[in-house]
């Protein structure tokens, strides 16, 4: 990380996302805005710490997006990085970008989670090239990211248009050596803002001329694709197989052929459709390599090109080595798979944990127990109530829509006959980025739920970065931190029904929870403790157990805790017949905060600071 | 010829930080190096597995699984977990140390009795290093990723001293720095002793 961050030239090993970040700078970068998002969080971390920049977390990415044009129409070069679900959130924005366009170059640098490793999907973001008429840039590796994102300024001014950095985990996150240049300083005379109504007002009289000049820009752009020096066709001695590929699985194509002929597709949309002629022309089959859709395959057979691509090739996850052999053997009509993957170890799955002492587990220990209730979640940390132990969650959707989800299942449930409770689990940053609308229109609908939002004052999911609630902005600076309780009351809960609690006061919480739940209005409880990974959490004594006192009921264990192992688990029969699971547990005094969770958890006052 | 380095844990144990070492120790050397993670989620407590290429020139960066030259396990199931990535000729540095996790705890799913010997009966070649052991007696279980790379340094097609170098250069000058070239070199020594 430390080095990205020097401003001198020379060779760097840089993951895709520094790359981005450092070549933008380079580029002269003056305004950059993004919300976090796996795995595009590192692009505008890197940004934050280089000079000349100024760099936010926006509360969303539409929102982000809009900076990023905002400063494009004053004259400065922007770019707003989003993880590949964060460009549907911009999208109403996107789409009028691309009839208006953009002034100084601008940059939107997606990634997309092939592989699904940290997201609710798998998206491949180039069909916005195709559906706001953009121009895509696919780097296959960190290399080509630095130099690509250089040369995606120029062809936004150039062309008047934003320009699409399609990355992927594979580009982004993994390290190469590149070669880093300096920052001239940006040029003042693109500086200032002109009025210019016909334009940047996106009124139903203006559409028609912006269509005609889309229309002339698709046609500049596809000449531009034809002729730019990121569409290669390499030659090769073996044409069997000729492959058309983009992004990081050209790596994985040069590996396994390495003498194949290969069209290398870097400007990938508008398609060089030329050059794919010229490769069907000397190869005996054509196979499209794309993560994650069919696209350039359906655009290559509609224009009359004979090629194979996801009937051999799998239409999920990355295109590795292993799997690119088995699809051209498929292809070539070996039956056999001609490498088959050594046979893994049976190993117990090991999903995220909540952290130790994490203030999220005295609310699940809690909605662990509510088997009636209906809970729907969002998309943080606290998704991970959904696992072991708590199972504390019936639907994640998407970022925002657990309040939304809540409302109609409460007004659909209303009428039954002891109609189980809703409740909303969000968190602060998750509230903000797209919770509030659906806050309102429950106090607005008369709806019933109970929304816990968990202010633990960070996006933590992502490393702990700012937001309107955190009290610090990303430059460092001291800020007002937003008020929730006065927010949601002024979206419309009573007074009565936004409680603030302490989710490390069991009893209490527990309480008001039940109140809440009980109310028949929305209600709100707000959670109080922050994030043990911030440096606001104080960490305090570690606990222990004391033996004589732990009578081996595991109540403990329905924290989810992971300071609290097992030492022994017993099978007994009590008295009256009935046969108990017992656990007795120790404490690991290297990853216990001192939280006392536990120790209210426990009954028998077997848990005690050291 | 690409050396394929696998470097596993959970999160929150350093396991990418270890990586880049490496990786920057091959540069260092001269060799060309990819670093890559496989598997998201690095919060604390989930699966990370990083790998390293280093050769003349790399062009895939994730490893084929049965080719890896080294495994380096920060955590003994999940040396366990990845080991089908190793080559036939591979080697596995495993830390007998174990992160028992909650799906464990509350006794849905159970650890492996015997993560080392599972190996061996694989016929996997295995040096178990008490990394976390040989870290807590020097006074601070974090030094335990310095041991293991000192326990990895004779593995690697680099000289010793550039990974040495690459570990200790996070750390500047002072006592962390000390520490931490005591760790290495005791892993470096465990790894000498009964090769």
């Amino acid at each position: 990380m430390s080095a990205v961050f020097q401003t001198a030239i020379g060779r760097e090993f840089l993951s895709g996302n520094e790359a981005v970040a450092r070549a933008a700078w380079e580029a002269g970068v003056e305004i950059a805005a993004a919300y976090p998002g796996t795995p595009s969080t590192e692009i505008l971390e890197t940004l934050a710490g280089l000079p000349g920049v100024y760099a936010e977390w926006s509360t969303n990415e539409k929102v982000a997006l809009e900076v990023a044009l905002g400063a494009s129409m004053a004259g400065r070069r922007a770019i707003s990085a989003m993880k590949h679900v964060g460009l549907n959130v911009a999208a109403d924005s996107l789409m009028t970008m691309g009839l208006v366009g953009v002034k100084a170059g601008l940059v939107i640098a997606v990634s997309d989670d092939i592989g699904f490793s940290s997201s609710q999907n798998e998206q491949d973001s180039r069909f916005w090239g195709r559906f706001v008429h953009l121009p895509v840039l696919e780097p296959a590796d960190a290399a080509e990211a630095y130099a690509m994102t250089r040369e995606a300024f120029s062809i936004s001014e150039r062309h008047q248009v934003p320009v699409l950095l399609r990355l992927t985990t594979r580009v982004s996150h993994v390290k190469r050596t590149l070669q880093v240049g300096e920052r001239p300083a940006p040029d003042a005379a693109g500086h200032g803002y002109r009025r210019d109504a016909e334009r940047w007002i996106i009124t139903p009289n203006h559409v028609g001329r912006r269509l005609e000049l889309r229309a002339q820009r698709d046609a500049a752009l596809a000449d531009e694709a034809v002729a730019s020096r990121w569409n290669v066709l390499e030659p090769g001695t073996d044409r069997r197989v000729g492959f058309v590929v983009s992004g990081a699985a050209f790596h994985a194509v040069r590996e396994a052929f390495p003498q194949a002929p290969v069209l290398k597709l870097g400007f990938s949309h508008p398609l060089p459709l030329a050059l794919a002629h010229r490769l069907a022309a000397q190869v005996d089959r054509v196979l499209v390599v794309e993560e994650s859709e069919a696209l350039v395959e359906a655009e290559l057979k509609a224009a009359g090109i004979t090629v194979s691509g996801k009937d051999v090739l799998p239409l999920q996850g990355e295109i590795t080595v292993p799997v690119l052999e088995n699809a051209v053997a498929r292809l070539s009509g070996t039956s056999a798979q001609v490498h088959s993957t050594p046979p893994k170890a049976a190993v117990f799955p090991r999903p995220p944990t909540l952290c130790a002492g994490c203030p999220y587990l005295g609310v699940y220990f809690w909605l662990g127990q509510l088997k009636d209730a209906i809970i729907c979640g969002d998309i943080g940390c606290y998704t991970l109530g959904c696992g072991e132990p708590w199972n504390a969650m019936d639907s994640v959707i998407s970022m925002g829509a657990s309040l939304g989800v809540a409302h109609g299942m409460a007004k659909a449930l209303a009428g039954d006959a002891g109609a189980r409770p809703v409740l909303a689990v969000i968190g602060d940053s998750t509230f903000l980025h797209s919770g509030m609308p659906a806050l309102a229109n429950i106090a607005y609908q008369g709806g019933n739920v109970t929304v816990l939002l968990l202010d633990n004052r960070a996006t933590a999911m992502t490393g702990g970065q700012d937001n309107p609630g955190t009290g610090q902005r990303l430059d460092g600076a001291a800020v007002p931190r937003l008020d929730f309780a006065k927010l949601v009351e002024a979206l419309g809960v009573r007074p009565q029904r936004v409680r603030v609690v302490d989710p490390y006061e069991l009893p209490t919480f527990f309480k008001v929870l039940r109140e809440e739940i009980k109310a028949p209005e929305p209600s709100v409880i707000i959670t109080t403790r922050p994030c043990v990974l911030t440096e606001e959490f104080e960490r305090r004594r570690p606990l222990t157990v004391t033996e004589p006192q732990c009578n081996g009921c595991a109540r403990c264990l329905e924290l989810g805790c992971p300071a609290i192992t097992v030492t022994h688990r017993e099978r007994q029969q009590r008295s009256s017949g009935k046969v108990v699971d017992l656990a007795w547990v120790r404490i690991e005094r290297a990853l216990c905060t001192g939280c006392d969770l536990c120790a209210k958890a426990c009954a028998r006052g077997a848990i005690v600071s050291t | 010829m690409i050396t394929d380095v696998l470097v596993v844990g959970i999160g929150g144990q350093g396991v990418m930080t270890a990586a880049e070492a490496i990786a920057r120790a091959a540069l260092e050397a001269g060799y060309e190096a990819t670093k890559t993670e496989v598997t998201g989620m690095a919060q604390r407590g989930g699966v990370v597995c990083s790998q390293v290429r280093i050769g003349e020139r790399i062009e895939a960066s994730e490893i084929r699984p049965g080719t890896a030259r080294l495994l380096i396990a920060f955590e003994a199931a999940e040396g366990l977990r990845w080991s089908h990535y190793l080559a036939p000729e591979g080697c596995a540095l495993l830390d007998p140390w174990r992160a028992v996790p909650p799906v464990v705890s509350s006794g849905v799913h159970r650890y492996p009795a015997n993560p080392a010997g599972e190996l061996r009966a694989a016929h996997r070649r295995v040096r178990e290093i008490d990394a976390r052991g040989i870290a807590e007696r020097l006074g601070d279980a974090r030094l335990a990723n310095s041991v293991m790379l000192g326990a990895a340094a004779s593995r690697l097609p680099f000289p010793q001293d550039a990974l040495r170098h690459q570990v200790l250069r996070r750390f500047g000058s002072g006592e962390l720095a000390a520490r931490n070239a005591a760790a290495f070199e005791a892993g470096r020594a465990l790894a000498r002793s009964s090769g």
